[in-house]
Formats: structure tokens, C-alpha cells, sequence
């Protein structure tokens, strides 16, 4: 346990050297211009970075696999759908996409809803395992990824190109106020969110003996599935889809912090989330120059990490 | 006391469990016996709310399992299952602690830890209770979830086979801790058992389950005899008694 409270500290100490070196090295011009600006990207990073951090750690608690992430629902596809179905029908310079609220608002909601109904019509613990719903989920998010690349085609090229930009994930343009929005989001989600963390604890050991400990299992896992989709809602709509990122953040977790306590987890995923994020950000930028983008990087990371993660559980199974 | 009524469970329009209806004597063991498929363990598992019934209740104290609350139901009975396949690395220790959840809620107090303690002792885990599970065989693991329950400190315990992959000598180690609970502590153990032998030696009722219905159900003495294990498993079974225990010898038998 003290152990795992050092290695926290280190990561906190890491997470704050990765944010003061993204905050004041190099700024050329005027630092009054600069540095809120680099910070507003840092905030943007510590709410995403959690935001995934917590979504994937507890999703992955009550599906009982460490290689799924909420993306698997289609979370990221419906996110492609709305922004397509905008540009396609409303276009580019539409009120849908020049306002940034109402993009983000449509983005949210509909990601939640989308996550809600399925959970909704399909939930039911006892008649269907969770591997149904995740299989749903994959296909109907392969269905809306077909969708979505049926309408792209269609689009006006020039249109498609400001389409693209917005379907990568990105840090550089991002405005204070959805920031702000993002945060209370965020802060209201991990209100909940904590109070349930001791029960995923217990359920950790498995829907029965987390039921034969007096947990209300089949609630929560619907309330977690939400949750997370929420989170990812917000992160996604706020920055764009990540698709690997959480798988990472949450293994890598599971292999360097030896505990079955989420609190613990969540809080050394978000912290590695953080200085993969802003140090990954500080290469882009000072490195890269600007060459690449952040999750290029990351799914390029996260592609090999995957891959080693499944010949590891298949060696394991066999 | 526990209280089954006309319990029904459907998969498809398969009956597992058809129209059941029993009364679980306190202070006793009572062992649920019959062939593979008779419905034993989705009985068990509806008796202790891991599933829920098609038709007809489950009563403890008079109030039906579903109108309990969920932590209060944890501090008066226990369920253990078979397959307890675990993704996260626990020890021993943490294991048997999390027994106390209903109580404690995460935050052990000195008397969970006594608890804990006893649970530890009682199945002669005490020297390795810093161990990951993961590095623990078979029959330690098992004794390990068991001693988790035992830490649950309730009225009722329920488990489904716990003498599975077990070798004679931790069986016979954890049917003696069951009946010790029983008789020292005054604990209600329901259990579900493949080896009738073991029914025999250790419970005080049996339970005989035969495709999704009750065919016997009395003292051990009532059921352990050729003429109604021949009803229950279709086959013929001499039984013999060793120093007062009834032997079941059904390896050579002619169905």
C-alpha cells in the first residue's frame, strides 16, 4: 500500500514537470499571449485524460475484460455520425458547426442518448450477459462507421476536408468555454462517480459474490455504463475520438500500481493520462513541430501496445 | 428460517426448477443431492438472489428475498458458487476481508479484522495469508473463498459444490469445518453435493432433485437407503454402514 502511494507521488511529481515544461519552454513572443493559451490545452488534457482514465478503468471492472474500452459500443462512431450528418446536411459554415455550443450539445447528446437507448432496450442482466451487448454494440458502431463513410463520399470535397480535421482528435483549437462546461461535466460525473468506487471494488470479484456482498450489481453496472458514456461523450465532443488511449493508460495502471482498489487505479491512470497527453503534446509541438498530430501518436502507440496485449492473454489462455 | 414456495425456473420453455417447494431447518446441514441436470444449483442460486424466479417466492423470516435489502439480505446469508475465476490479483488476506464488506463498506474496523482472523484460522490459512491467489492450488484457493464467507458472519450459508477439484483429504478438512460451524456456531449451511457418500456422512437433511422437482426430501436416514436412491438416481445402490455412517457403494452397480 505504501508502495503504491510512492509511486503515485512520482507520478504526480512526472504530471507536473510535463505541465510546467509545456507551460514555459520555448515561448517565443509574448508570454501573456502564450501561456494562458498553452494552459487552456493542459486543462483540456487533465479533463480528457481523467475523463478516459475513469471510463475505461470501471468499464473495464464490469465487463471483466481488460482489453475493452467504452469505444467498443460505437461511442466514437456515433460522434463521426453526428458530424457527418451536420456537415452533410447543414454544411460547413451552418450554425451547427461556426457555434461551438450547439456542435458540443449535439455531439453529447446524442452519444448519450445513443448509449442510454441501447442500454435501455438491451439491458437485462439476467437474460443476456454483457457480451450480447458489447456485441451489438460493436456491430451497430461498425454499421454507423459504414454510414459514415457512405456520406463522405458524397460530401463536397472541400467540405470533407474541414470535416476530417474535426473527426481527428485534437488539442490545439480548443475554446475556454466548452472547457468550462467539460469540467462541471466532469466534476458532477466523479461526484457520483466516487461514491460508487468501493462497490467496484467488490465487483471486481464477479457479479455473484459481488451480489452475495450485498451489492446492487445489475444497477450499478447500468449506472456505470452510462457514466462512462458520458465521460466519453464529453472528452470526445471536447477533443475528438481517442481510440486507444484508455486501453493503454489502464493496463499500463494495472502493471505498475498492484492493488484492487479503483481509487487508486483512476488516479494513476488519470496521472499517466495526463503526462501521456501534455508530454505527448510537448513532441508534437517542439519536436514534430507540428508535423503530426497528438493521436497519430497515440494510436500508432497504442496499435503495438494492443498487439502485445493480446499475444500476452492468448499466451496466458494457452 | 428459509422458505421456498412453489419456485419455478424457466430457460426457454425448458423447466429447470419446477414447482419447489421446501422448508430449510435451522441449526442443521441440509444437502441438496441427484443427478447432473436435476436443478440444483439454479435452486441454490435462486434462494440466494443470484437469480431471479419465473413463479412462486423465497421467503427468509417471512419476507420474500426480493423485498430484502440487498446489504441487510449479505449480513444473514452467504452464497458461494463454483467457478470463481477472479481478473484482479487479491491476497488472501484481502480476499477474506472483503467478507466484512456488508458490515464495513470497505472501511474494516478492529472488530472486522477479528473476524477476518478467525475466518483465516478457522481454514488453516494462516501462514500463507499474504499470498496472491493466483499462486495458491486449487484446494487453497477454494478454502480461501470459503473463509471469505465464513468472514460474512452469517446465519445462512449456502454453497454450490464446494468439494469440487478438491482431493480427499481438503474435502473431507471442509466438511468437518461445516459441521463444526453448524454445531459450535449455530450456523444453517445448505449445500449442493455430487458425492452422495458425503451427503450421507455429514448432513442432518437431504434434498433429492430429480429433473427440475423434489422426489425426496427428509433426515438423512430417510434418504439414504437403496430403495429411495434408486428412485432418485435410477440405479442400484447397496448401502452399507461403517462405525454409524451409511455407505453408498454404487461403483460396480447395475442400473
Amino acid at each position: 500500500m505504501r508502495k503504491n502511494s510512492t509511486k503515485l507521488i512520482i507520478l504526480a511529481i512526472v504530471a507536473v514537470i510535463c505541465i510546467l515544461l509545456y507551460g514555459f519552454y520555448d515561448i517565443k513572443g509574448g508570454f501573456d499571449y502564450a501561456f494562458p493559451r498553452r494552459m487552456m490545452r493542459v486543462g483540456a488534457m487533465i479533463i480528457t485524460g481523467f475523463a478516459i482514465a475513469y471510463s475505461t478503468v470501471v468499464f473495464q471492472t464490469i465487463t471483466h475484460n481488460r482489453i475493452l474500452t467504452p469505444s467498443v459500443m460505437g461511442l466514437d462512431s456515433m460522434f463521426e455520425v453526428v458530424q457527418t450528418l451536420i456537415f452533410f446536411f447543414a454544411g460547413s459554415i451552418s450554425i451547427w458547426v461556426v457555434n461551438q455550443y450547439l456542435n458540443f450539445a449535439a455531439s453529447i447528446v446524442a452519444m448519450v442518448l445513443f448509449a442510454i437507448i441501447l442500454y435501455r432496450l438491451l439491458f437485462r442482466a439476467d437474460k443476456y450477459p454483457i457480451y450480447l451487448l458489447l456485441l451489438i454494440g460493436m456491430i451497430i458502431g461498425t454499421f454507423l462507421g459504414s454510414l459514415v463513410s457512405f456520406l463522405q463520399v458524397l460530401i463536397d470535397p472541400v467540405e470533407y476536408l474541414s470535416l476530417q480535421s474535426r473527426l481527428f482528435a485534437s488539442f490545439t483549437n480548443i475554446k475556454v468555454e466548452l472547457l468550462y462546461i467539460s469540467l462541471a461535466i466532469l466534476l458532477l460525473a466523479f461526484a457520483y462517480g466516487y461514491r460508487i468506487l468501493g462497490q467496484l471494488d467488490v465487483m471486481s470479484l464477479g457479479r455473484e459474490n459481488a451480489i452475495n456482498l450485498g451489492i446492487n450489481y445489475d444497477r450499478i453496472v447500468l449506472n456505470v455504463l452510462i457514466l462512462s458514456s458520458v465521460l466519453i461523450a464529453t472528452s470526445t465532443a471536447l477533443v475528438g475520438p481517442i481510440t486507444f488511449f484508455g486501453l493503454i493508460i489502464a493496463n499500463l495502471s494495472y502493471q505498475f500500481l498492484v492493488t484492487y482498489k479503483h481509487s487508486v487505479h483512476i488516479l494513476g491512470a488519470g496521472l499517466m493520462s495526463v503526462i501521456a497527453l501534455v508530454g505527448g503534446q510537448f513532441i508534437v509541438e517542439h519536436i514534430f513541430e507540428m508535423n503530426t498530430t497528438l493521436s497519430v501518436i497515440i494510436n500508432f502507440v497504442g496499435g503495438i501496445y494492443f498487439i502485445y496485449l493480446l499475444l500476452k492473454e492468448s499466451r496466458a489462455a494457452g | 428460517m428459509i422458505e421456498i414456495k412453489g419456485l419455478t425456473k424457466r430457460f426457454g420453455n425448458k423447466p429447470v426448477v419446477e414447482d419447489v417447494s421446501i422448508k430449510i431447518q435451522s441449526g442443521a446441514i441440509t444437502s441438496f443431492i441427484g443427478p447432473n441436470g436435476a436443478g440444483k444449483s439454479t435452486l441454490l442460486s435462486m434462494v440466494s438472489r443470484l437469480l431471479d424466479a419465473d413463479t412462486g417466492e423465497v421467503l427468509l423470516d417471512k419476507n420474500n428475498v426480493k423485498q430484502w435489502k440487498s446489504d441487510e439480505f449479505a449480513k444473514r446469508v452467504s452464497i458461494l458458487k463454483q467457478a470463481n475465476f477472479l481478473n484482479v490479483r487479491l491476497t488472501i488476506r484481502e480476499l477474506v476481508s472483503f467478507g466484512r464488506y456488508p458490515y464495513s463498506k470497505g472501511r474494516l474496523t478492529a472488530e472486522d479484522e477479528q473476524f477476518v482472523d478467525q475466518a483465516i484460522e478457522y481454514m488453516n490459512l494462516k501462514d500463507m495469508e499474504d499470498k496472491f491467489l493466483d499462486e495458491l492450488s486449487g484446494g487453497q484457493k477454494q478454502r480461501a473463498f470459503i473463509a471469505m464467507v465464513i468472514a460474512q458472519d452469517t446465519e445462512f450459508i449456502l454453497l454450490d459444490e464446494p468439494l469440487n477439484n478438491l482431493d480427499m483429504k481438503h474435502s473431507v478438512q471442509i466438511m468437518k469445518i461445516l459441521r463444526k460451524l453448524v454445531d459450535d456456531l449455530g450456523k444453517t449451511v445448505v449445500i449442493v453435493l455430487h458425492d452422495i457418500n458425503f451427503a450421507s456422512v455429514y448432513s442432518d437433511y437431504i434434498v433429492a432433485l430429480k429433473n427440475g422437482k423434489v422426489v425426496k426430501d427428509g433426515t438423512t436416514n430417510e434418504i439414504i437407503n437403496s430403495d429411495a436412491l434408486r428412485e432418485i438416481y435410477d440405479m442400484n445402490i447397496p448401502v452399507q454402514e461403517q462405525n454409524g455412517c451409511r455407505i453408498c457403494v454404487y461403483f460396480n452397480s447395475h442400473s
